[in-house]
């Protein structure tokens, strides 16, 4: 039995979580939320983490009834991510690492989600769909790397419907995306889709071209703007998806990344999945959202197959891909 | 359409083989998509059918191998087209023939000048694939008997498919996410044969007419692919 803690704050949530081999002990997560029409800065969103990270850790430890001292290796996040939110975490973890003597791993984040994900949900070799804040990327595995056979060729899906939502000005809790609501009409909006690369950054400015000429002649209500954006962009993430489905020949797909709560999201990938008897796999919140188990699960694999990672290499990137990342532990 | 088959139930068309006027041909229908809104289903649709019907016909009168075109319905989302005859997917063909085997540099060399070649046809008539994969390539069948005596027509080879997601008024960016994404995709398709895309890019600038604008579409092709290699990836 090994016992293995997990570090994340690559962005705006700060988590610590602890795992027995495949068993979750504790969960512990502390969101930086900002105000409305504001989203987070790398000097904040450190502070916060700075301000709450012992406390988390802490409470980690009680929920899962273990002390430090239990644990066989510590893992964090080595990115990608804010470089000053990073820093934060990763000093904990090597602090600790030191003081109880322990070996350290360091762990891509997307790699953490795609880990968490297949133990959670259980799928053996998903088609991934990984859409959050910073990341929009339709990955599969092959010959030891998880590769990227799609990705946004500009901004990520969760940065488009957030900024979305702060032009709106949206509230930010617990997510501007989370506050996208119903509307009923159709905006047409600009539909890109290369091969199975999207593109969002367009929609965006469309949107911001044309938001008070909708609004001021009511054309449009901000719910049905709401509606048009999210129908659109989901459209586009189930087709390139499905798209490399059919490609490599794959009938399971698991949805990670915090915009993979989303129930719409869901419900569409669903429809995709019963029309080619294909299967799905999602994550509740817990998981979907950045969290320290997925990097405890994700480090913990890759300790047990090639060990831990030298000292001098438990730094911190802001620039990580998911597909630089060799994957000792698959088949 | 007489005595038609389904052939292939692909990501987004189902594809039947018949006879149509007396002639073999392929009829491909875009089924509706129940997952996206009635509105935009419909309106991706037309865009497809009306994108794949132009890209083909302007692709033919440049003399790049193509399915020629027989008829498009748009009101049954459907579009008729020639079925090529023994002809096998590039990607079965690379997965079956160089995947794994040695001696197969002369194979990649024919595949690279025939799709360098017919890239560069495409991006020289402004016309933009779209989704570059070689999932949407056939390779005739013969060509590999008459591959070594026969090195200057390697693109004949060639055909080009499925052009719905194909653009016509090209910017240099266009042409640039074109390569990029079939790098890309030649990249985790055929891990085995890594050296793939550099065979495709070298004579597609070898055979790209005019050199400024090759010129400049390298240095585009560059910047997509920093752009790519260094996106904050935060969440
Ligand atoms: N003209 C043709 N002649 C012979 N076979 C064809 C022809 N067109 C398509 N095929 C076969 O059908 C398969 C799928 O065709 P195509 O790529 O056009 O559809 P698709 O991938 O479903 O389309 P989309 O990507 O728009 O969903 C090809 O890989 C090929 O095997
Ligand atoms: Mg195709």
């Amino acid at each position: 039995m090994v016992i293995a803690i997990g570090f994340e704050g690559s962005a705006n949530k700060l988590g610590v979580g602890i795992i027995r081999d495949q068993h979750i002990l504790s969960n512990v997560r502390h969101t930086y939320v900002t105000p409305p029409g504001e989203g987070f800065l790398p000097r904040e969103t450190a502070q916060h983490h700075r301000k709450y990270v012992l406390e988390v850790l802490q409470e980690a430890l009680d929920d899962a009834k273990i002390s430090l001292k239990d644990v066989d290796v510590i893992c964090y996040t080595k990115g990608p991510g804010m470089g000053a939110p990073l820093t934060v975490t990763a000093l904990v973890a090597r602090t600790v690492a030191q003081l109880y003597n322990k070996p350290i791993v360091a762990v891509n984040h997307c790699i953490g989600h795609i880990e968490m994900g297949r133990l959670i949900a259980g799928t053996e070799n998903p088609t991934v769909l990984y859409v959050s804040g910073g990341n929009t990327q339709i990955i599969a595995y092959s010959q030891q790397r998880y590769r990227i056979f799609g990705e946004t060729i500009d901004i990520a899906v969760g940065n488009c419907l957030d900024r979305f939502a702060r032009l709106l000005k949206l509230s930010n809790n617990p997510s501007p995306g989370y506050n996208i609501e119903q509307g009923e009409k159709l905006v047409l909006l600009p539909y890109v889709v290369k091969g199975m690369d999207v593109s969002f950054s367009g929609i965006l400015s469309h949107m911001e071209e044309h938001l008070s000429k909708w609004l001021d002649t009511k054309a449009f209500t901000i719910e049905d703007l709401c509606f048009s954006l999210q129908e659109t962009v989901f459209a586009m993430l189930i087709e390139v998806t499905e798209r490399a489905m059919a490609h490599v020949g794959s009938n399971e797909v698991l949805i990670v990344g915090g915009v993979g709560c989303n129930e719409r999201l869901q419900q569409m990938m669903n429809i995709m999945c019963e029309e080619r008897n294909a299967t799905l796999y999602a994550t509740d919140e817990r998981f979907c959202i950045d969290n320290g188990v997925m990097i405890a699960v994700a480090g913990l694999l890759q300790y047990k197959s090639k060990g831990g990672t030298p000292w001098t290499q438990t730094t911190c990137v802001q620039r990580y891909r998911t597909d630089d990342v060799y994957v000792s532990w698959r088949k | 359409m007489k005595d038609s088959e389904l052939i292939v139930q692909g990501a987004e068309a189902r594809l039947y083989k018949g006879i149509y006027l007396e002639r073999t041909c392929l009829m491909k229908e875009r089924f509706v998509k129940n997952y996206r809104h009635p509105e935009l289903d419909a309106r991706l649709t037309k865009d497809r059918i009306r994108a794949e019907a132009r890209a083909i016909i302007r692709a033919k009168s440049a003399g790049i191998a193509t399915p020629a075109l027989y008829l498009v319905d748009l009101e049954r989302r459907r579009i008729y087209m020639e079925y090529i005859e023994n002809s096998t997917v590039l990607k079965n063909f690379i997965d079956e023939n160089i995947s794994g085997k040695m001696d197969v540099v002369h194979l990649l060399d024919f595949i690279g000048r025939g799709l360098g070649t017919v890239i560069a046809k495409l991006h020289s008539m402004h016309i933009i694939h779209g989704d570059l994969t070689t999932s949407n390539i056939l390779l005739k069948n013969n060509s590999i008997e008459s591959l070594c005596n026969n090195q200057s027509g390697a693109e004949a080879q060639f055909v080009m498919i499925d052009f719905g997601l194909a653009r016509m008024d090209s910017t240099l960016e266009d042409k640039a996410v074109d390569l990029y994404v079939l790098e890309r995709s030649l990249l985790n398709a055929h891990c085995e044969v890594p050296e793939l895309f550099s065979r495709v890019f070298h004579y597609y600038q070898q055979h790209y007419q005019n050199k400024k604008q090759c010129e400049e579409i390298l240095a585009k092709y560059k910047q997509v692919q920093a752009r790519g290699r260094k996106r904050l990836m935060v969440g």
